[in-house]
């Protein structure tokens, strides 16, 4: 990245800037939060069916979760895009590609209070039974995490017109911003895999009820 | 440029100014000031914890005593445990990592001064939320484990356990987030020419803690999280009337719970690696040998968890299994107690204050470790579990080994923090009177517990045997009580009137003892370059051919540098006030939901404010006094 940057870093022992390897390391604790999470949904999931309420085949809409599941990730090209048009130095393509990627992540998020409110619907809520709770509070976590990056995406374009300096001058800036909205995006696709598609397998929707 | 403040109608002042004064310890970003901030409120919080020992020692120091109810015992032996895990042992160890970390690592500061900041006020926010508890109806009173379903709402009624919850988020927080600035610093900024093998072994051990403090304390946050939820907003994480397994709480919470200990005991180990070699004068025996280990109980410290629940009937397999790895995480840390030995043997000793803490420290593990080996026998834990025996276990690691590799941390670099060194006979009558106190105290509780004497109840009654070892055990911490008496009168005395160190006292052996006593803001008029391991004694000895050290002929005066042009990062409001603003989320849990939104509004308006202020204000020019 041959850009001149607006604070100049110093020389660093890997050569590696500390804000990246902050954000490497963010994101290694980050595995061990949704691990926990996820497992807690794996070893609860089944305690579900034996109990009252609602089984998650009846629920589970797995045509419409995988629509949502190709906006995020399209989110993450839209994000890539962004990141190579700040280290171009291209403020036209940065912007563009930056509202690209709040508008898809925000559109998953939409997606995401659809199927919230019609599992209410059904009668799944998050006090229903243990299938309730995990699955509330996994895909919920992830949702705050993906709200968390739209706000963060959004300062990035509001920042563009008010401290250039910010995003043109320091791609390194536009580059964190990926990293995390690309882990957000990759741990979505281990909760649409074990949570939907593992999930939804061998169960019978007239089986319980 | 547009700064947050300026577009907010400049709510504050441009940049906090002034090196003097409270305004200037609140806003500081200086690695040093952060690390006295965090000793002196560890202290606190360790004379705290010391006084709800000593009261549940009184009670128990007679059969039927009624010296506290039985509500407040319970509320007693859990912030106990809390505080002298959360609020002693890791703070002081965080406190070495931020004072000394930068200085031997030939570092001017922390990668982010500003985040290293926040993770102080978190810290300290938290404890306060912790402890405010005490006065809002309740302390938490479940056990410093919280085993469920007792923490539910069913069981658990009034907001102790609801504070218990708040308070460990905000000081989980505190805690990633240094251990995030410290990989960071201890990875990218070491002096040219320090290779990862050449950095001391505290900053290792550090290292190796940071790693465990990120993956371990996500693990915990889900937990407690998932147990707020259950408390405040209805969910059946561990309702076991719903199905849930009671038994999914103690794998979550000692799956953090066993990397937390050796959180606990690795920097007393950097500690002492540090010392022996230096009051031995000779280098660490088997430096590579002690570091690997190190990584290696870090690595195992993830495949025990278990033993703690030997007696929940896991089944044969598990228990066997668990057994062996326990077993084995024994070999590593023998390997360390076998390299001190051996870096003292042939040395010329000298007896100071921290090598006295230091030899008591590898003594007082031996007897841990062993009785830790014992209950990796699962069937003999059986016999041990939930006793006494194993209240003295801990205790052999938690105070003999941790508390002890501290103190001799304090003694071996309070010159160097201070410029003054600690009087030497106040520092070994303390040393004394803190190892015969600590063992009167605690060894007899093994008897106590293989006599069947269970922990955590608040009375006995009379014919049981147990009234004679209680009361030594008692007259125990009145004595370790008289050893921090001394040690508080030799840090006023000495704090004003105690004996100049200079850069050198104890003819030291890494980076920190090259620069002035206390040091300069900027730590290093010049980044040093390193070609050796103990790059200080390297600088000052040569190996004669007997393999004795030879004072090396001093070249000349090392020239003068314009320390005017060093450019040091500026103090901040905002990491003070983002720490505010998130324990206010919290502690709106537990109070009302308005302060959590007056909360969330500042935090917000700090994030922003941080993000877009620079680290090192352009138009300040300070005069870089001591820190």
């Amino acid at each position: 990245m041959a850009v001149t940057t607006h604070e100049p870093e110093h020389p660093t022992s890997t050569g590696l800037s500390h804000r990246k390897l902050l954000m490497w390391t963010f994101l290694g604790s980050e595995c061990l939060f949704f691990g926990t999470l996820i497992a807690n949904h794996m070893i609860n999931r089944n305690q579900a069916e034996l109990l009252n309420g609602v089984s998650p085949a009846c629920v589970l809409d797995i045509p419409i979760t995988s629509a949502s599941t190709f906006v995020l990730l399209m989110s993450s090209v839209a994000m890539v895009l962004a990141v190579t048009a700040s280290e171009r130095g291209d403020m036209k393509q940065l912007r563009i590609w930056l509202f690209m990627t709040a508008v898809l992540g925000a559109t998953f998020l939409g997606f995401q209070v659809y199927e919230f409110s019609a599992f209410v619907d059904e009668g799944l809520t998050i006090g229903t039974n243990l299938y309730g709770s995990t699955f509330f509070i996994l895909t919920g976590f992830h949702g705050v995490h993906v709200t968390v990056g739209v706000i963060w995406i959004l300062s990035m374009l509001a920042a563009s017109y008010r401290r250039s300096d910010l995003v043109i001058g320091n791609p390194l800036n536009v580059d964190i911003t990926g990293l995390y909205w690309h882990f957000v995006d990759v741990v979505w696709i281990v909760i649409f895999t074990v949570v939907y598609l593992v999930g939804a397998i061998g169960l019978n929707c007239t089986e319980v009820v | 440029m547009v700064t947050a403040n300026e577009l907010l109608g400049g709510v504050l002042a441009k940049r906090p100014v002034g090196a003097t004064g409270v305004m200037s310890w609140i806003t500081t970003i200086d690695h040093k000031r952060i690390g006295i901030l965090y000793g002196v409120t560890g202290f606190i919080f360790f004379i705290l914890g010391g006084i709800e020992a000593l009261l549940m020692r009184l009670q128990l120091s007679s059969a039927d005593a009624g010296i506290v109810s039985p509500e407040v015992y319970n509320q007693l032996f859990t912030m106990h445990g809390t505080t002298m895990i959360f609020l002693v042992v890791m703070p002081l160890g965080a406190a070495f990592f931020n004072f000394m970390i930068p200085l031997m690592i030939g570092a001017r500061d922390v990668a982010f001064p500003r985040l290293n900041a926040f993770s102080y006020w978190m810290f300290l926010f938290g404890a306060i939320l912790l402890n405010v508890s005490f006065l809002t109806g309740g302390a938490p009173n479940v056990g410093w484990f919280a085993y469920s379903p007792l923490t539910s709402d069913t069981y658990s009624i009034g907001q102790g356990v609801d504070f218990w919850i708040l308070g460990l988020l905000v000081l989980g927080v505190s805690s990633m987030a240094a251990a995030f600035n410290f990989i960071v610093t201890i990875v990218n900024m070491r002096a040219p020419g320090m290779t990862m093998m050449k950095i001391p072994v505290f900053v290792w051990m550090t290292l190796i803690i940071s790693f465990l403090l990120i993956l371990a304390f996500p693990v915990i946050t889900v937990a407690i999280t998932l147990l707020l939820l259950d408390r405040l907003f209805g969910t059946v994480f561990f309702d076991t009337a719903a199905g849930a397994n009671p038994l999914l709480w103690q794998h979550f919470f000692w799956a953090f719970g066993h990397p937390e200990v050796y959180i606990l005991i690795l920097p007393a180990m950097g500690i002492v690696s540090e010392i022996l070699p230096v009051f031995s004068r000779k280098p660490l025996f088997g430096y590579t040998v002690v570091v690997f280990s190190g990584v290696l109980i870090g690595v195992m410290g993830w495949g025990v968890w278990s033993h703690h629940m030997f007696t929940v009937g896991l089944g044969p397999v598990a228990n066997s299994a668990f057994a062996l790895i326990t077993m084995f995480i024994a070999v590593p840390t023998g390997i360390k107690i076998f390299n001190w030995i051996a870096t003292m043997w042939g040395g010329s000793i000298r007896f100071t204050t921290p090598m006295l803490f230091s030899i008591g420290f590898i003594g007082m593990f031996v007897i841990g470790g062993l009785s830790g080996v014992m209950h990796a026998v699962a069937p003999s834990d059986t016999q041990q579990s939930d006793t006494y025996f194993v209240v003295a276990h801990l205790h052999y690691v938690l105070f003999g080994g941790s508390i002890f590799g501290l103190f001799a941390g304090i003694y071996h670099w309070w010159p160097k923090i201070t410029g003054r060194l600690l009087n030497e006979f106040l520092g070994k009558v303390q040393f004394w009177l803190f190892f015969i106190g600590f063992n009167v105290t605690f060894f007899p509780m093994h008897f106590l517990g293989l006599d069947g004497m269970p922990r955590r109840i608040y009375t006995y009654s009379e014919g049981q045997g147990w009234e004679f070892w209680n009361v030594v055990s008692t007259v125990g911490v009145f004595i370790i009580g008289l050893s921090l008496f001394v040690f508080i009168q030799n840090v006023v005395r000495t704090l004003r009137h105690g004996e100049k160190a200079g850069n050198d006292p104890w003819d030291g052996r890494t980076l920190e003892w090259s620069i002035p006593s206390p040091p300069p803001e900027y730590n290093f008029a010049q980044i040093p370059t390193v070609t050796d391991r103990d790059a200080h004694w390297a600088a000052k000895y040569s190996e004669g051919p007997d393999g004795r050290p030879v004072p090396k002929v001093q070249g000349a005066a090392q020239e003068e540098v314009d320390t005017r042009n060093i450019h040091m990062p500026t103090p901040s409001y905002y990491p003070v006030l983002l720490a505010a603003g998130l324990t206010l989320i919290a502690g709106g849990l537990v109070s009302h939901l308005v302060v959590s939104v007056i909360g969330g509004i500042l935090a917000l308006f700090s994030i922003y404010s941080w993000a877009l202020e620079p680290a090192t204000d352009p138009d300040a020019h300070r005069d870089h006094g001591a820190y």
